[in-house]
């Protein structure tokens, strides 16, 4: 089947898919933190493309405004506090730690690459047809409210700690410092 | 109405999340700043999501995209925590360095 419209979305596709793993890349190969947060937005951003592509709007809008938003700003916020010293991908430490982190990622990758294509790799080719809504924030709120209310409140619940405890690692640090003053 | 899909299929979309997923672990084990392994590991949350919405649009459920999104929750909180974390260990003027911070013993 070739028309202008399935041309269309390979071109958005390769061109997305491809800032994904450049701006990964990036991400890890940066010697200036900062840098590599930089690099992340764009990682997240071109990640928001695949996920309207695959007809996930409501978690792309999410993505662009929790993580590239939110989160990667408070990262640029601590990044800018502690001067953003740099730290090079390959100085320092002995040899066969690097070798053996590269080797573990490829490991990683082999498996997950073996692991997917003996589970599913003949089921993948043909794909359920989907309502146009699907992935829409009508059909994703219903989801959350009825099938999956138990984790949407747990989520709440992981948000709490994770803010008494952001606030516990605050206020510690700076009793701390004021021992130090005296 | 409904929607077949355009452009790549679902294999293609699994394997950018295979090489982020690979790439973010990569990051984790050879860098040693304690913020590019929290940025490392979001590149691997994010290749997990990806896979999930991808087989959330295969199989035409939508509880891949809700995991997706409770995930992108934990991945924030984990973010507060590991700042928190950096935060505090750079204000007792200790080396931001994973392979000298191994004792957790401040």
């Amino acid at each position: 089947m070739f028309d202008a419209g399935n041309t269309l979305v390979w071109i958005v596709w390769i061109v997305a898919a491809f800032a994904c793993l450049g701006s990964g890349i990036a991400v890890v190969s940066f010697t200036n933190p900062f840098f590599s947060a930089l690099a992340l937005i764009g990682n997240l951003g071109a990640l928001a493309v695949l996920y309207l592509l695959l007809s996930a709007e409501f978690v792309a809008a999410a993505q662009v405004l929790v993580y590239a938003g939110a989160v990667m700003v408070m990262f640029l916020f601590v990044i800018a506090y502690l001067g953003g010293r740099a730290d090079a991908p390959w100085a320092g430490g002995p040899s066969w730690q690097q070798v053996g982190a590269v080797a573990a990622a490829g490991a990683i990758l082999v498996e997950i690459v073996v692991a997917i294509g003996l589970k599913a790799g003949g089921r993948l080719a043909h794909q359920q047809h989907v309502l146009s809504s699907f992935g829409s924030p009508h059909a994703i709120g219903r989801l959350f409210l009825t099938d999956h209310l138990l984790a949407f409140e747990i989520t709440s619940i992981v948000l709490l700690v994770a803010a008494i405890g952001g606030v516990i690692l605050g206020s510690h640090s700076r009793k701390l410092a004021g021992e130090k003053a005296l | 109405m409904t929607l077949g899909i355009l452009g790549p299929e679902v294999s293609w979309y699994l394997a950018v999340a295979a090489f982020l997923f690979a790439t973010g672990a990569l990051g984790v084990l050879l860098r040693r700043s304690p913020l590019i392994v929290l940025l490392s590991l979001e590149i691997m949350l994010n290749g997990a999501n990806l896979a999930l919405i991808a087989f959330a649009r295969h199989q035409g459920n939508g509880a891949g995209q809700i995991f997706a999104l409770a995930v992108m929750a934990v991945a924030a909180s984990e973010v507060v925590v590991g700042l928190g974390l950096i935060v505090a260990i750079s204000r007792r003027n200790l080396d931001l360095d994973v392979d000298k911070l191994r004792t957790l013993r401040g």
